[in-house]
């Protein structure tokens, strides 16, 4: 990725728990203040980041296991806002992301999905996701195209 | 979860002061409407205007508190701020739901 923004890659690092996820995209939108996103742009950062996030808090540190570290790194290219979150907690079940298939909402009322829409939003809006177990530590990378040149 | 609910007409009128439905509180609203709407109305309208971020876990509180209805029940949403709308428009549950883009337009709407 070429970096021509004035905007510095920078770094968030929170502890995994509760509130982990308000704090850290709290963080991140306050980062991004420079670039002046619109609503738009801002909302599909803070949807994409809140599922991602909300997926390590439930799954990579479950309830039980201890808290640890989630590490967010935020670099703005030509091409968008490339971004990679890496935690020390469990691995995703099958060496890769879910699908992220759209729900099938043709159902009764009461086989009505209440969830599953995590993946399906992040991969819907953000580009180029990856992720790779390397070591202890789960790495994910995506990339949001806003702010594009 | 601050959730304040009152009559007009036939409806139920839930107004979520609020402004997140994540899920640091998915739990805490599915709570919460529940009780403000069991035994009430057969219409109810989910004010969101001042909800300004919901995630997916909100959506599926959302979900849980139509399901909990249900089948004789209605409800409806109003006033979803652009985020809000994203969410529904991108999960296609914008065709599960009635969605107003004001409240005043749903209470005209679904007085008649």
């Amino acid at each position: 990725m070429s970096l021509v923004s004035n905007l510095p890659t920078f770094r968030i690092t929170v502890q995994s728990g509760a509130l982990a996820v308000r704090e850290a995209l709290a963080a991140l939108l306050d980062g991004l203040k420079p670039l002046d996103l619109d609503i738009e742009e801002a909302g599909t950062v803070e949807l994409v980041m809140a599922e991602a996030l909300n997926n390590i808090v439930e799954h990579a540190y479950p309830a039980g296991d201890p808290a640890g570290p989630i590490d967010i790194t935020c670099a703005h290219a030509v091409d968008g806002l490339h971004l990679t979150v890496v935690d020390q907690g469990r691995g995703m079940p099958d060496g890769e992301t879910p699908l992220g298939a759209a729900a099938n909402l043709d159902v009764d009322l009461c086989d009505m999905p209440e969830g599953g829409f995590g993946w399906f939003l992040i991969k819907d809006l953000a580009k180029d996701v990856t992720y790779q177990r390397v070591a202890r530590e789960n790495h994910l990378t995506l990339r949001i195209a806003v702010a594009v040149s | 979860m601050d959730l304040r609910s009152r009559s007009e007409d036939n409806l139920q009128v839930v107004s979520v002061q609020n402004s997140r439905i994540d899920a640091a509180v998915a739990i805490e609203f599915k709570d919460a409407m529940r009780a403000a709407t069991d035994g009430g109305q057969d219409t109810v309208v989910l004010d969101l205007s001042e909800v300004q971020f919901i995630d997916s876990s909100g959506l599926g509180a959302i979900v849980a508190a139509m399901k909990h209805m249900g089948k004789s029940r209605k409800l409806a949403l109003a006033g979803l701020t652009p985020t809000v709308e994203k969410v529904f428009r991108l999960t296609r549950m914008d065709s599960v739901f009635s969605v107003f883009p004001t409240l005043d337009g749903a209470l005209t709407d679904l007085k008649n």
